[in-house]
């Protein structure tokens, strides 16, 4: 959402009871709210209310948001929250603190083995994708992400979702998930590969 | 070539990308990566896969939950 005036501006629009500005936030953010969510609680039906909550939450609490994240760090703080206590709720927990997610990314035999004059290099590379002009993003694409995403461990999702899908910053990611900088990158790590994986089956079906 | 070999390299993609490499970690990734198209071309296409993430259209809220919440706010707040 390029063009949205500046966080102190939005934050006194909202306390001040600007709907206009508060409709505008409504439509721009709950679509990646409702992605999050969906991650951490059972149901679709869930989630939506889980945005509801937040939201609510927002209307009441406007006046404790101090400008020390930017505001949609903090509504995506109030959001986790609640998402988590639903969660729980649900006894649908989300492991975070431990990484147990090990072992290669890329099929091992995609790489020629030890003995070889070029251990550990690729026998063929992998194949080449038609250029993004070609429609990277049709909507086939788009379906096969989608679908592959939902494939992913929970925890894998969740970061992934929040990094790339929603394209909040590393640090805001640790914080909302409560777990390192090291963890997250391997948790983004084995979820990145894994679409990529899906995105060359796709292009490798069509050739 | 470097030390580093291709099965190595595709499991450092991401630290690259996140810009949380050492330097000399770094200095060997790149050194890979210019003689060897095989992982250029990997790493292309891991950055392709973030990307077009971004592009995934969500969902839009409920038209019932929006009229709800702009009463809310207005009730709350107007
Ligand atoms: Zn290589």
């Amino acid at each position: 959402m390029a063009g949205l005036p500046a966080d102190d501006v939005l934050a006194e629009r909202l306390r001040s009871g600007d709907d206009d500005t508060f409709a505008l936030l409504l439509d721009g953010w709950s679509g990646g709210m409702l992605r999050v969510a969906r991650s951490f609680v059972s149901t679709e039906e869930s989630a939506a209310e889980v945005v509801q909550e937040t939201w609510l939450a927002v209307i009441e609490g406007i006046e404790r948001f101090e400008g020390r994240s930017s505001l949609k760090t903090w509504v995506y703080r109030i959001l986790t929250n609640t998402a988590k206590r639903r969660g729980t709720r649900e006894h649908k927990v989300v492991p975070m603190s431990s990484v147990d997610d090990s072992g290669p990314t890329v099929d091992p035999s995609r790489f020629r083995p030890a003995g070889d004059p070029f251990p550990g290099h690729w026998w063929d590379f992998p194949p080449a994708w038609p250029s993004p002009e070609q429609g990277l993003l049709s909507g086939e694409v788009r379906d096969r992400l989608a679908k592959a995403l939902a494939e992913l461990p929970e925890r894998q999702r969740l970061v992934v979702v929040l990094r790339d899908v929603e394209g909040r910053p590393y640090d805001e990611v640790c914080e909302l998930l409560g777990i390192t900088a090291a963890n997250q990158r391997v948790l983004l790590h084995r979820a990145r590969a894994f679409l990529r994986g899906k995105l060359e089956e796709y292009y490798r079906e069509r050739s | 070539m470097s030390d580093l070999d291709c099965r190595e390299f595709v499991e450092l993609v991401t630290s690259y990308l996140e810009g949380s490499m050492d330097a000399q970690a770094e200095q060997d990734f790149v050194d890979h990566l210019a003689l060897c198209d095989g992982c250029e071309r990997y790493l292309d296409q891991m950055r392709r896969t973030s990307e077009s993430l971004a592009e995934l259209p969500g969902d839009s809220i409920a038209t019932d939950a929006r009229s709800a919440l702009l009463d809310a706010f207005r009730s709350r707040r107007g």
